[in-house]
């Protein structure tokens, strides 16, 4: 950029006086964008603790969704997915298109699911399945381009404007708390939601025979394939079982995040964050690294404001001091 | 060793007489290019030290950083932080500060990341840059999501940096340095040490190189040459943002190196320029009809990337080398 030639004319205000400034700045800082409503609350307020407390939850168990496709993903194939935050602001989307076009949200998340899983299926045909094999740094570069490609897909197909997703009529109540306070029902059901699938992960996972064939081909990819177990199928059900995850998860968040450019970005590193707390494989790992950045998340917001972005970082540094492999190591 | 062969850490004479070339192109450049590119030529060198800096970790150690770009923007905000509003201040003390700052917030995320490797090295080196990027982003003081602007260039006393030539040459004098300086790096015994980390780990402390400080090492080197990038990024223009530490800029320095060839820094320079290069062409591509295919500049870009990965994974220097070519230089 050419000098004097700056659009805006004159520095911030706090310009020249950085020490000065920044302590102001610390001092008085406010954040913008608090997902909940969260006023303070007064030390004893039971009502108000329980809905932080259900929030933080719910945010852990929308994370865990996330975070355990990422995880098998990388356990099972050894594949880092930097794209698996697309994924979610694809499931978003196709909530927000869907269910304009079929004109019910339910229809939506089942027509949704199952593109989705078609979509995972061909990407992992004709891209990642060739990638099982290179270097972390080929995967992340590819999956850095991926992210380019479906960001921009994106904006040509839906353009570049939020959109709200309506909350379906059947869970737009609130389940009354007290005389003055009470919780959205759609936020318990999407507590269900992802509780339900975690659910079904863990009984697919532990007490199938095909996750039986899952987790013998991630303990020995080569000698799973010589008993005849077809590995590449497998691998690819668990690319889409990820993919698809990741999509609902975009789904059932759309009505209450609303739908924007980019929003794949921030969730992609929270689950970064989680991945790495949990233990990179570990499917139990991730669901209570989840939920403990969530507590941690919501409540920094509550009662820290000032470094409530640093809580969820400090809290893997602490972690990665004391267990540089992750809690639960698979 | 076989490494040598194939990420060209030795550079054979035809490449090094491409890079003379190259270098004489450049150095003559601002007395034929007009201003805008002479610019562009000075942001390309830059982010050529930004990338010789990455390529240290990435080529050399064997780590993929993907927060690199944190490093490049606190030394970036730092000088914002130093220049008052209405005067320049000494290039002597600044730019040592600046690479300080870089350096030592190198030191204190290279003490957690180090330990990791791997994928894990990945994610967290990404979640620590995101933790600087958001500091500053949720922070008024420090700017927030609208940045600081830079109102002077460094004063650097004897030259005039405020001239648009001086301050090419400054740049080219520092890329140059940081050149020769990691060349001469990469065959210490430091730099030895720092490749049989690469090459094997666990061999490399069997014979008794403690790994985790040759790597905590590295990794704050590297996070202060970022920095002097980072410093040089902001003298020149006059502004600085969040987005110089996000996630996208720590990911296009690995593709520059990526593009180049990993290991030798003179991969990472070609890299910088053929990136920047792209960058530029994708922005200005021709609207065809109604569609204004430059305004879609990152589809193209991604499938750039994904096509140089399927097809070119050890980046141009290693595509010439394959085909017996000999290689293009930097032109500018």
């Amino acid at each position: 950029m050419e000098r004097g030639t700056t659009p805006v004319a004159g520095p911030s205000p706090f310009h020249g006086v950085p020490w000065h400034g920044l302590l102001r700045g610390l001092l008085t800082r406010r954040f913008g964008n608090t997902r909940f409503s969260s006023q303070r609350p007064r030390p004893v307020d039971l009502a108000n603790f329980l809905i932080q407390l259900l929030n933080s939850v719910q945010y852990g168990l929308l994370l865990f969704m996330l975070a355990a496709g990422l995880t098998l993903i990388f356990g099972i194939m050894g594949v880092v997915n930097l794209a698996h935050g697309s994924f979610y602001m694809l499931g978003a989307y196709l909530a927000y298109a869907l269910s304009a076009q079929l004109g019910s949200f339910t229809a939506a998340i089942v027509v949704g699911t199952g593109l989705s899983v078609v979509f995972g299926l061909a990407l992992e045909r004709l891209l990642f399945r060739h990638f099982y094999q290179r270097e972390h740094l080929d995967q992340v570069l590819l999956t850095f381009g991926l992210i380019y490609i479906f960001e921009e897909s994106r904006s040509l197909l839906w353009g570049d404007d939020v959109h709200g997703v309506p909350v379906p009529p059947l869970l737009t109540g609130s389940l009354p708390l007290t005389d003055t306070l009470s919780y959205p029902v759609y936020r318990l059901f999407m507590m269900a939601i992802c509780v339900a699938l975690a659910v079904g992960l863990y009984l697919l996972i532990g007490k199938t025979r095909l996750g039986m064939k899952i987790r013998a081909g991630a303990f020995n990819r080569d000698m799973t394939e010589s008993l005849g177990i077809n590995i590449k199928l497998i691998h690819a059900l668990v690319f889409a079982i990820g993919v698809a995850l990741a999509t609902v998860a975009g789904m059932i968040a759309a009505p209450v995040s609303s739908v924007y450019p980019n929003m794949g970005a921030s969730v992609l590193i929270m689950c970064f964050v989680v991945v790495t707390i949990g233990g990179i494989g570990s499917v139990r790992g991730a669901l209570i690294a989840a939920l403990l950045v969530g507590l941690v998340d919501t409540f920094g917001k509550v009662l820290l404001p000032q470094v409530s972005s640093m809580g969820v970082y400090m809290l893997m540094a602490a972690v990665l001091l004391w267990k540089p492999e992750g809690l639960f190591k698979s | 060793m076989t490494a040598h062969a194939s990420s060209l850490e030795a550079l054979p004479t035809g490449l090094k007489a491409a890079l003379a070339v190259g270098l004489a192109a450049l150095s003559l450049f601002p007395f034929v290019g007009s201003d805008f590119y002479q610019q562009m030529v000075v942001r390309m060198m830059i982010l050529a030290i930004f990338a010789m800096s990455l390529d240290l970790l990435q080529g050399v150690t064997g780590l993929v950083s993907l927060g690199h770009a944190a490093y490049f923007g606190i030394a970036g905000y730092a000088l914002a932080f130093f220049t008052p509003p209405g005067e320049p201040v000494s290039l002597w003390w600044t730019l040592p500060a600046a690479m300080g700052l870089a350096g030592a917030a190198a030191l204190v995320i290279g003490f957690f990341v180090v330990r990791t490797r791997g994928i894990y090295f990945i994610m967290v080196t990404l979640a620590f840059a995101q933790m600087v990027f958001y500091l500053v982003f949720d922070n008024k003081a420090l700017g927030g999501s609208d940045g600081l602007y830079i109102n002077f260039r460094p004063d650097a006393g004897v030259f005039d940096l405020e001239n648009k030539r001086v301050f090419y040459y400054f740049t080219l004098v520092c890329m140059l340095g940081v050149f020769v300086f990691l060349r001469r790096l990469l065959w210490s015994p430091f730099g030895r040490a720092l490749a049989g980390i690469r090459v094997n780990e666990h061999r490399m402390r069997a014979v008794g190189y403690g790994s985790f400080g040759y790597k905590l090492a590295a990794f704050t080197l590297a996070g202060a040459l970022a920095g002097l990038a980072g410093y040089l990024w902001g003298a020149q223009s006059g502004f600085v943002n969040p987005e110089l530490m996000g996630f996208h800029q720590s990911a296009h320095v690995i593709m520059m190196v990526i593009l180049g060839g990993m290991g030798n820094f003179a991969g990472a320079i070609v890299g910088a320029f053929a990136f920047e290069i792209m960058l530029d062409v994708f922005k200005d591509l021709p609207a065809i009809g109604g569609f204004e295919t430059g305004k879609h500049w990152q589809l193209w870009m991604g499938l750039f990337i994904v096509a140089v990965i399927c097809f070119a994974p050890r980046g141009l220097l290693g595509l010439a080398q394959r085909l017996g070519a000999r290689p293009g230089a930097p032109d500018a």
